[in-house]
């Protein structure tokens, strides 16, 4: 079945759209004022907070129940390594695309197994980092940055999360051979997810990670 | 040559060139970012130091705002989709900077901690 044909069996809309796709951007839309709440929230606690341990600097914090001075607690060339990691996966997302649309299935299944290992690798090394900092004394309430920062990255990590899931029931799909070229859209929509949780994390490591 | 080609559907999309070429650039502006946040960070060499450290703001959001932008335009195909699906996603994006500019400017100049 071509791909006009397999149009031509969905009803017409009075956009001439999949009204699919137009759910997903409208979806994108909202989030991306979720977004922007939670990064503000991050800007307006930045350097606010009375106690350590701090994200660059060195600090007095509470540590094994006595106050002691604490260095900061970002590992930049981790977070980086991640971010390539989770730019390359959206590289990935678009040659799985690109083969399912022309109903390449080892192409398809290839970059998308590439895409869901990125997508856990960005997730491990999030929960990773989580780990990382609470036995350096940043709990969830122990200043306005580690309450700020927990939200923001933590909600994305849950995006992410969810991304892998979505991929990876589109992936058993197509192992499974149940996604044909005329229904490349069901991955189009993932893809479109996956890449909107790249762009939030492209906003998030500069304005998180790198402005002091 | 554009870097686009013209499936059966009639929407032109990027070449698979095109998307290798998109995802080598992000790369590379990623490592201009960390690169110049190590520059700032460290103050060194001094001179190009003197040069990053007042300007380290403005230089990540240029870089951020054009891989943010390579993504949307390539990777999520506004460039070639309906303007509906880019209105749908510019519109609140502008609404979502609004707010961010907003409150970091709202929240400067009131004090958190009496």
């Amino acid at each position: 079945m071509s791909h006009a044909d397999a149009h031509a069996m969905h009803p017409p809309t009075a956009t001439g759209l999949d009204t699919r796709k137009l759910a997903i951007w409208t979806f994108i839309g909202s989030e991306c004022l979720f977004f922007a709440s939670l990064i503000s929230t991050y800007l307006v606690y930045k350097g606010k907070s009375l106690v350590g341990p701090l994200p660059h600097d060195a600090s007095q914090c509470m540590l094994d129940g006595r106050m002691q001075q604490c260095e900061g607690v970002f590992e930049i060339p981790l977070v980086t390594f991640g971010t390539a990691v989770l730019l390359f996966s959206s590289y990935f997302v678009v040659k799985a695309l690109s083969g399912a649309q022309r109903g390449n299935r080892k192409q398809l299944i290839g970059w998308l197994s590439a895409t869901v290992v990125g997508g856990l690798f960005f997730v491990g090394m999030q929960v990773y980092e989580f780990y990382h900092f609470f036995h350096k004394g940043l709990g969830y309430t122990t200043n306005v940055f580690s309450a700020s920062f927990y939200t923001l990255t933590g909600f994305h990590g849950t995006h992410v999360t969810l991304g892998v899931i979505w991929l990876s029931t589109v992936l058993v799909l197509a192992i499974r051979g149940k996604l044909p070229p005329e229904k490349a859209l069901n991955l189009e929509l993932a893809a479109l997810y996956w890449h909107f949780v790249d762009v939030v994390w492209i906003v998030i490591f500069p304005v998180v990670y790198l402005m002091k | 040559m554009d870097g686009t080609s013209t499936p059966a559907e009639g929407h032109t999309h990027p070449t698979p060139a095109l998307y290798l070429r998109i995802a080598v650039v992000l790369f590379v502006l990623t490592a201009l970012e960390v690169g110049a946040y190590e520059v700032a960070r460290r103050e060194s060499p001094a001179g190009l130091a003197a040069i990053v450290v007042p300007l380290i703001v403005p230089i990540l959001l240029v870089l951020s705002a054009g891989k943010f932008a390579l993504v949307a335009m390539f990777y999520m195909h506004l460039k070639q989709d309906s303007k509906i699906f880019s209105g749908l996603f510019v519109f609140p994006l502008l609404l979502a900077a609004v707010i961010i500019v907003a409150l970091v400017a709202l929240f400067s100049v009131v004090h958190l901690v009496p």
